[in-house]
């Protein structure tokens, strides 16, 4: 018997209650799409879940009529206050039902119930609290006197944290005054649909939030292109957002972008060590690695690479890999095949370039999309695994001599998301903080999410920052802009 | 007998120095009433390139100066142009054929921008930035630094050939940016002359490029250059602008869309189109 033994401790399903099949959300009411639909899986099991109806073009016309309407006879209408006091409420219903959509995001995105419950659905809860807050208060929110609403915002979001991202993009976009049509991810629309339900439980007027799951090529692109919409925000892969951006060029719609990253986690000699370890795992295996500003280089002092390298690879060998929904759980699924694949083939780059390959030595599931959380050493900065993002499970570790040398390497990079710096000396952390080009540090610790702290990247990470009163910039005019 | 007067040869201003453009192309540059002014330079694809390399070689100097320091330098350019303020008045007239008190206003106006932002320079951080009360143990400071080298096309039109060129640098400025802006193709004397302000005023070499010629020509090459972070199109007709936005999400540079602010605007929007965000973590503890 080892320490992996233990019983199996499963979340119940039970507190789910879901249709065998759900349709567009448009104007407060289900309704069939005509693009098609698709089964969604748990990407654990690779049993369906649920059917999905898609939408198409015309869908996204319905949807941005829909919002348009309700802006203009309802929510741009409404004040502030009572603007307000619907976030309140949604914010409050996330809060009761928080358990039933841990189990729906696990079950949908093959992530560990533990972060569900602990880390996505609960910052889910404080992102509409805290802008609900901020409905009746855009006076104060420093952007300048007087901001106004945009109107309608099309917003696009990624399968990594499904319905956080939602919150992060849907509760600004309505405390500013605006009505949104979202488009989920198409690997992940479960908790996105179930959270139609609870505008409607709020009360929600129809139209504010339209809600429609589709293909990014079919209904992301009509949303983007479409005349009637004032502002896109997306978060997902620089190349879409490089799309987007192009797609946009010459009108007059508003655009913010959360894309790729490769975030530089640095460790002095001086750091405290095991700290430092617990921080670099939770830096790229948290969300098996499936996060944009996941500190996915390792930039380790080269007097105590042998130290973190040995500590990594101890404490990596006590993390448990399996089912998700097991609330002992460390690593989860890999959320689809495709995803699967892409990690597989830029791990593979890693050896056949030179690196040197550690792997988890752990069993995985029959069925489901797994990879064992991975760490090359020996990486320079121009194998492939240290310059593309990978989205999973793989640290590469570079080292560094001089200060001078860790800030060269870390912002040795396109993109501009994320960083990490370790050392127990207070002046050489802040002057490192100083020289990183990217939109988030974290100093002795990492992966910290807060909605009053703004997100975003620096760079090919995209432009815009979520979060805070500067996450309401992005769905506000303001000044000459008007 | 009249004494012969001497003119000016305008060139470039780049790198703290006043260079031809290495294309060797001039082009003529005349009064509204058909009078010959000069020859002015013609920019190049080279010369745009090497205005980026100097200001990306001074993003160093100018974003490392204290706020205070940005600030003095700002302000020593307002009191160099207020020193000259009756040769610009001069050529703002004989450039655009404006009256003299309309030049002279504009003049004003442009020393006017420059004390605005000179004090701006260590106050924005105070009210862009600030403390975000996290739910933990936390210290979370937010700050906004310069996105880098950014590239501007000035106004061309009527009373902006100064104010214009003053009012699109002055914001990216203020925060620590470096920039290459294109002149008024119309009137681009002004401009050049206030390169000679410019060199007079403690602006580390770089931190401003200055370059005239077509901008139908040349900023295509400064929108997909990759080592341009932002470029404000305010100055740009439509069609190079939607060309130009095109070219910049290539690298996800940041755009200022033409029309976004006023082409003579002084505003604390426009100072906040070219930082970015920086939030900083770090644990509390006792131990």
């Amino acid at each position: 018997m080892t320490f992996r033994d233990y019983a199996p401790a499963p979340e119940s399903t039970a507190i789910l209650k879901l249709q065998k099949s759900y349709g567009l959300f448009i104007n407060g009411e289900w309704s069939d799409g005509h693009g098609g639909s698709m089964t969604t899986i748990s990407p654990a099991t690779e049993k369906p879940i649920a059917e999905v109806a898609l939408a198409d073009a015309s869908d996204v016309n319905r949807a941005v009529a829909a919002a348009r309407k309700s802006y203009d006879t309802v929510w741009s209408k409404m004040s502030g206050a009572e603007r307000g006091k619907y976030l309140f409420r949604i914010a409050r219903l996330i809060q009761e039902r928080a358990r039933e959509f841990a189990v729906a995001e696990t079950l949908d995105n093959g992530k560990p119930i533990r972060e569900t419950r602990d880390i996505d659905i609960p910052l889910v809860a404080a992102w509409f609290f805290h802008y609900a807050g901020w409905a009746d208060k855009l006076d104060y929110a420093g952007l300048g006197p007087k901001p106004s609403s945009l109107g309608v915002a099309g917003q696009i979001i990624p399968w990594n944290f499904p319905l956080l991202m939602l919150a992060w993009k849907v509760a600004p976009a309505l405390a500013a005054g605006n009505t949104v049509v979202l488009k989920p991810a198409e690997t992940t629309p479960l908790t996105a649909l179930l959270f139609a339900d609870v505008c409607q439980q709020a009360g929600l007027p129809a139209g504010v939030v339209n809600i429609i799951p589709g293909l990014g090529g079919v209904a992301g692109q009509a949303l983007v292109e479409h005349a009637g919409i004032n502002k896109i925000a997306f978060t997902g892969s620089t190349a879409v957002g490089r799309g987007i951006a192009r797609a946009l060029a010459g009108t007059d719609t508003r655009l913010t972008l959360e894309l790729g990253g490769k975030g530089a986690n640095i460790i002095f000699d001086d750091a405290a060590m095991d700290q430092a370890v617990e921080g670099i795992i939770n830096g790229i295996f948290f969300n098996q690695g499936h996060v944009c500003c996941a500190g996915s280089r390792l930039l380790v002092q080269e007097n105590v690479q042998d130290e973190v390298v040995e500590k990594l690879t101890r404490r990596l060998s006590t993390l448990r890999l399996g089912d998700p929904l097991d609330k002992n759980t460390d690593i989860g699924a890999i959320n689809s095949r495709a995803q699967l694949d892409r990690i597989t083939a830029i791990a593979a780059t890693g050896e056949a370039e030179g690196a040197d390959r550690w792997t988890l030595d752990c069993e995985i599931p029959k069925a489901g999309f797994w990879f064992r959380p991975t760490l090359f050493t020996n990486v320079t900065t121009s194998h492939t695994v240290a310059k593309d993002e990978i989205f999973g499970p793989v640290l590469s570790v570079l080292s560094f001599r001089t200060p001078d040398e860790a800030i060269a390497k870390a912002n040795n990079t396109p993109y501009g998301l994320s960083a990490g710096v370790w050392t127990n000396n207070a002046s050489r952390m802040l002057r490192v903080v100083d020289s990183l080009r990217a939109g988030v540090v974290w100093a002795n610790t990492f992966n910290q999410f807060d909605p009053t702290s703004p997100f975003g990247g620096y760079k090919e990470s995209g432009y815009g920052r979520e979060g805070g009163r500067h996450g309401l910039a992005a769905y506000l005019a303001t000044g000459g802009a008007r | 007998m009249n004494r012969l007067a001497v003119p000016k040869t305008y060139k470039l201003f780049i790198g703290g120095k006043f260079p031809r453009s290495e294309s060797g192309r001039t082009t003529t540059v005349s009064s509204p009433t058909g009078e010959f002014l000069a020859n002015v330079a013609q920019a190049s694809r080279k010369d745009a390139r090497d205005a980026v390399v100097a200001a990306r070689a001074a993003v160093a100097a100018w974003s490392g100066a204290t706020a205070y320091n940005r600030g003095q330098v700002l302000y020593r350019i307002a009191e160099m142009l207020e020193g000259r303020a009756e040769q610009f008045v001069t050529e703002i007239v004989q450039a655009t054929g404006v009256k003299p008190a309309d030049a002279r206003t504009e003049v004003a106006a442009a020393i006017d921008c420059l004390v605005w932002h000179a004090g701006w320079t260590d106050k924005f951080a105070q009210v862009h930035g600030g403390a975000n009360p996290v739910a933990g143990p936390f210290f979370n400071l937010s700050v906004p630094e310069p996105t880098g080298v950014v590239a501007l096309v000035a106004s061309s039109g009527n009373g902006t050939s100064l104010l214009g060129l003053v009012a699109s640098i002055a914001p990216a400025l203020t925060t620590g940016n470096t920039v290459v802006v294109l002149a008024s193709e119309s009137a681009p004397c002004p401009a050049m002359t206030f390169a000679e302000v410019l060199a007079t005023s403690d602006v580390p070499g770089g931190a401003i490029n200055i370059l005239t010629g077509s901008v139908a020509e040349v900023t295509p090459w400064l929108a997909s250059h990759a080592d341009v972070n932002a470029i404000d199109l305010t100055g740009a007709e439509r069609g190079l602008a939607t060309e130009c936005e095109r070219s910049a999400a290539e690298t996800l540079m940041r755009v200022i869309r033409p029309g976004t602010f006023g082409p003579t605007e002084c505003a604390f929007e426009r100072i906040a189109a070219f930082v970015e965000t920086k939030t900083v973590w770090h644990t509390k503890s006792l131990s």
